[in-house]
């Protein structure tokens, strides 16, 4: 487990950030002028329509992606001045995600899926240590499963075992429940902010569901490429 | 955890769900294409180049008209290596009256070394094998001596001051057939026997000869030996690759045949194994994304995936060796008796070599596009259409094509050969890829028209126009690498053998006195013996290139010498003969056939280094004959007909004493008619070639056989080509049976649909390929082997409708199992 930032400063912040594209009818413009910080500890949550951008802030929050123009530092670092391999050892085993679409390797089984970040973080028995996990999200039934063998809320709560097992200082949630039931997103919603309070973590949440969002410590809206505060 | 630790981890993942599977499978049967040719040509050439040894009767053969030093026997004794003396001489027989210039061979006990004597005990009784020379006192003499005297066998013989009994008669001498031009009919005797003849004396010109046999390495080691202790211009070294043209043209071609099988084999699995990369890469660009957002560079990514894929290659290229090794004793079992009871055993070279195939060929056709995987942005998590950048194509083709070269060589070990087929298999695959787009484009239109099972059959054509093109592709090559075994190569067989067709001349007859030219053409034709044509020759020694004096010395190499120190048969001609080809220059018009012009065999230029242009002066009793070189010519010396090395214009060559030179059929069994020939135009000798033709028929026939066998791996190489190529499309086309089904597409009408985009692609592919093989075989059989080829109509047919069936039939297979699936499961997966 890496150590945590110094809890007055946060973990990830953005400064004036602004996403352009080149789309066939000339530019277009994503996110502008935005500013934002997550503290370590906090739950924020992103509301916003479909296309409103939040999937692509959340995307450069965790330096999956580079911004136009501002800045973005994360773990106090700033993004723009490191390169791709430089951002992806900022995030190794300091950041967790929870997507969408669970997005988990479909050849490797449930166990197999939540030892990979372990394995990265060399943990040093990354085994027990995914067991321990899934146990957390009470899925220590279907261990050797693979995704295929699992519904879509299994699936998830494996995708959130991969996301705490390295016990991580920010996760960043993508609709974690777009694509379940209410009632499995709800036990869903469950689990994920249980597991949250317990590791402490900061979490930036993005979704387009009011009562998801409710849960967060902090909510803002993402609408025409700027944010708004709703609490 | 280490980089290697989490490699090997990533390796058994990837390999228990299969991901590897298809890509090992490729490498592996690419890799016992070549280690089963490497291992099998190493053996059958080996047992070849043996078997060509029969017609020395050694592997090596030591020969000058003095005796031969004692020391060069001794060293082979001492190098372990068996050894046999033959002498030969002119000489008369007598039967009371009745005399006859015969040529006899004096053999040591030992004789053959390589090969074997057949012997008859009468002229009706059968032929049999016998492993024994002639005892003292004992003469064996051939069919023709007989006829001509009047004898049988039990008769008695006068040579020199002894008179001999005739125990048997010689029907097949194996040593006989690199000696093909004699003053008479053989007569074999034993050796201890010349003594009490008194017929040789220190002044006899007499053609003494050192046999020698044995391992390989130690013929090698004592070639080295010998060669350097040869007495200048009075001893002379034979062995199988310097002995007769027909004989080396025939294991050239065998060795070309089974090179070209073999590279055959490794294109296609190359191509298997760049169809299920792509499929690997595609698979893997999720695992890469989400390897970067846990964190991972770009670095660990790439050595991760460098260290599995070399772990695969180092098993699949295991597998492969052992496979190749494994296969090659199966046929070596099953026609090991054709070549005798002891088939060389191969060494270790296919091992390095089979093992370098598997890392150029991975690396090679698979790196460009492997190392898009650590370029595979981690955003992709987020967006699904992000996906690994493309390749670099002018890379991609790079590293394909420095992997071919590199298999090439070590296949072919011909640049020629290399080259050639390199820039064919370019050719084609640019050619299939073009044609592949073209034909996409004009069956887009159609689409439109049609219900709607054709409409989403074609309509999936269309839809990755470069996926279709490079499955099209596949699909061709595949069915290309089919009809290359099917047809091709049964028609190149075909010319091979045909080479020496069923009459090919099979006698030869010398000695013709210019007078003798229109009468014995007119008993020809009254005789119904056809022949190709009575040809001049006069003998005439090579003294001047330019104005430079030949020497033997002037050369290293051993046929070279030879060729510097002996007489050549010139002959002179004002057309072209059938069976050769003008390779450079230009052969004589009508009006320059006065003008001292000469045209040189290749072959013979290049060991003298004669060029275009040089000045010839040849020798003929004291009398030079100057011409210049205007042409240079491959002959067809397997052709059985008379051919020379030099050729001169009837101008420069007619006014000089020579004599005529003929061969004709004569069919098994009718050799009497021979003893009327003989008795009309005595003074003519002739030679009987057909020993020599058997043992060239034989070696086609196994090299035939051995070429089949490695057609089989180019057989399993170009199924898996199209099994990949099906497998190429799959992840999309599970996507879409599954939409189709839950929007209420029936099975039956989706199976439909599949199977008019798989036929569509099958019939496309097979015209594509048809063309091609046709192409592939005129080339490789014009150019390359320097046969005849004919086009096959049934190439387009069987191309066509085996491919549009073909094609139609496994898609459609190997879709059936996505399309019955319920679509829930695989819009969950």
């Amino acid at each position: 487990m890496s150590s945590h930032s110094n809890p007055g400063r946060p973990v990830a912040y953005s400064k004036k950030l602004e996403k352009t594209v080149t789309a066939p009818g000339g530019t277009l413009t994503i996110l502008q002028h935005l500013s934002l910080a997550l503290f370590p500890g906090e739950a924020l949550a992103i509301l916003g329509a479909s296309g409103s951008g939040k999937s692509t802030l959340l995307g450069l929050l965790a330096g999956l992606d580079l911004a136009t123009a501002g800045e973005i530092r994360l773990f106090d670092q700033s993004l723009g001045s490191l390169d791709e391999d430089q951002r992806a050892g900022l995030r190794a085993g300091r950041v967790g995600f929870v997507f969408q679409s669970f997005q988990l390797l479909p050849g490797m089984t449930a166990l197999e899926n939540v030892m990979l970040p372990l394995e990265l973080s060399h943990h040093p028995d990354p085994a027990a240590g995914a067991r321990e996990a899934l146990d957390q999200v009470g899925l220590v039934q279907r261990l050797g499963h693979y995704p295929s063998q699992l519904s879509g809320g299994e699936q998830q709560r494996v995708a959130i075992a991969r996301a705490f097992a390295t016990n991580p200082e920010i996760l960043f949630a993508d609709e974690p429940t777009g694509s379940l039931d209410q009632a499995t997103g709800s036990h869903i919603s469950d689990l994920l902010f249980r597991l949250r309070e317990e590791s402490g973590a900061a979490l930036l949440l993005v979704t387009h569901d009011q009562q998801l969002a409710a849960r967060c410590n902090r909510r803002l809206l993402l609408e025409n490429g700027r944010l708004s505060s709703l609490t | 955890m280490n980089t290697l630790h989490f490699a090997l981890r990533m390796f058994r993942r990837d390999w228990r769900n299969g991901e590897l599977r298809l890509l090992a499978l490729s490498l592996a049967l690419a890799v016992a294409a070549v280690t089963a040719v490497g291992f099998f040509t190493e053996r059958v050439q080996q047992a070849m180049v043996l078997q060509a040894s029969e017609v020395l009767a050694a592997d090596l053969v030591l020969s000058g008209h003095d005796a031969i030093p004692d020391r060069f026997a001794r060293q082979a004794r001492e190098m372990s290596l068996q050894t046999a003396t033959t002498l030969g001489f002119p000489s008369v027989v007598m039967q009371g009256d009745r005399t006859r210039l015969v040529e006899i061979k004096a053999v040591s006990p030992e004789y053959p070394l390589r090969g074997e004597l057949r012997v008859r005990a009468a002229p009706d009784l059968p032929e049999q094998r016998i492993r024994q020379t002639p005892s003292p006192g004992e003469l064996w003499v051939g069919t023709q001596l007989l006829t001509e005297l009047g004898l049988d066998t039990g008769d008695r013989l006068s040579l020199g001051e002894r008179e001999f009994r005739i125990s048997r008669i010689i029907s097949r001498d194996s040593g006989d057939a690199a000696n093909l031009f004699r003053l008479g009919p053989r007569v074999l005797m034993a050796l201890e026997d010349i003594p009490s003849t008194a017929l040789v004396t220190p002044a006899s010109r007499v053609h003494h000869q050192l046999l020698v046999a044995g391992a390989p390495e130690r013929v090698e080691r004592y070639r080295l030996w010998a060669e350097d202790r040869l007495p200048r211009g009075g001893l002379s070294l034979s062995h199988m690759s310097n002995a007769r043209p027909a004989l080396r043209s025939a294991l050239d071609r065998g060795g070309r045949f089974l090179g070209l099988a073999a590279l055959a084999a490794v294109l296609m699995a190359s191509a298997a194994v760049a169809l299920s990369a792509r499929r690997f890469v595609e698979r893997q660009s999720d695992s890469s994304a989400i390897l970067r957002c846990l964190g991972c560079s770009r670095g660990f990514i790439l050595q991760t995936l460098l260290i599995r894929l070399s772990l695969l290659t180092l098993l699949a290229s295991l597998a492969g060796v052992l496979f190749g090794y494994l296969s090659q004793f199966l046929l070596a079992g099953a026609i090991g008796d054709w070549f005798g009871p002891e088939l060389p055993l191969p060494g270790m070279t296919p091992v390095v070599i089979g093992f370098g195939t598997g890392f150029a060929t991975l690396f090679g056709f698979t790196l460009p596009s492997m190392l898009r995987l650590g370029s595979v942005p981690p955003l992709r998590v987020l967006r699904r259409d992000l996906g690994a950048p493309p390749a670099n194509a002018w890379l991609a083709a790079l590293s394909a094509l420095a992997a071919i070269a590199l298999l090439m060589l070590w296949q072919s070990g011909d640049m020629k050969l290399a080259t050639a087929v390199m820039a064919g298999t370019l050719l084609t695959i640019t050619l299939l890829l073009a044609a592949a787009r073209l034909l996409i484009r004009l069956v887009t239109p159609l689409r439109h028209r049609g219900d709607s099972v054709w409409r989403y059959g074609l309509a999936g054509l269309a839809r990755n126009p470069a996926l279709t093109s490079l499955q099209l592709a596949g699909f061709g090559l595949g069915i290309l690498a089919l009809l290359l075994l099917a047809v091709v190569r049964v028609d190149l067989l075909n010319s091979w053998q045909r080479t020496i067709p069923e009459q090919a001349p099979n006698q030869f007859l010398i000695n013709i006195q210019p007078r003798e030219v229109q009468p014995l053409t007119r008993f020809l034709q009254q005789h119904g013996l056809e022949n190709g044509g009575i040809h001049p020759m006069l003998r005439a020694r090579l003294t001047r290139i330019n104005a430079h004096t030949v020497s033997p010395d002037d050369y290293a190499s051993d046929r070279a010498r030879r060729l510097a120190s002996r007489e050549f048969n010139l002959s002179w001609s004002e057309r072209l003969q059938a069976d050769n080809r003008i390779l450079s220059g230009q052969w004589w018009s009508p009006d320059q056939t006065d003008q001292p012009l000469f045209s040189v065999e290749q072959g013979v230029a290049d060991e003298l280094g004669i060029h275009l242009g040089d000045r010839l002066t040849f020798t003929l009793a004291s009398v030079p004959i100057k011409g210049q070189v205007v042409s240079l010519r491959s002959v067809q010396w397997d052709s059985f007909r008379p051919n020379f090395f030099v050729i001169g214009t009837p101008g420069l060559l007619q006014n000089y004493p020579a004599t005529y030179i003929t061969s004709f059929y004569l069919p098994p069994g009718e050799e009497k008619r021979l003893a009327g020939l003989l008795q009309r135009f005595p003074s003519v000798t002739i030679i009987d070639v057909s020993t020599l033709m058997q043992q060239i028929r034989e070696i086609i026939a196994r090299g035939a056989v051995a070429v089949e066998f490695v057609f089989l791996f180019t057989l399993g190489a170009g199924m898996l080509v199209l099994y990949a190529g099906i497998q190429a499309t799959r992840e999309h086309r599970r996507q879409e049976s599954a939409i189709l089904r839950t929007l209420g597409l029936r099975r039956r009408p989706l199976l439909l649909a599949v199977s008019i985009e798989f036929v569509t692609l099958g019939v496309l592919a097979g015209l594509l390929a048809s063309s091609c093989a046709s192409l592939i075989g005129w080339y490789i059989s014009t150019e390359l082997l320097v046969l005849g080829y004919q086009f096959n109509p049934w190439l387009w047919a069987i191309g066509i409708l085996g491919s549009g069936i073909g094609v139609g039939l496994a898609g459609t297979l190997a879709t059936y199992p996505l399309v019955v699936k319920p679509p829930l499961e695989t819009l969950r997966g």
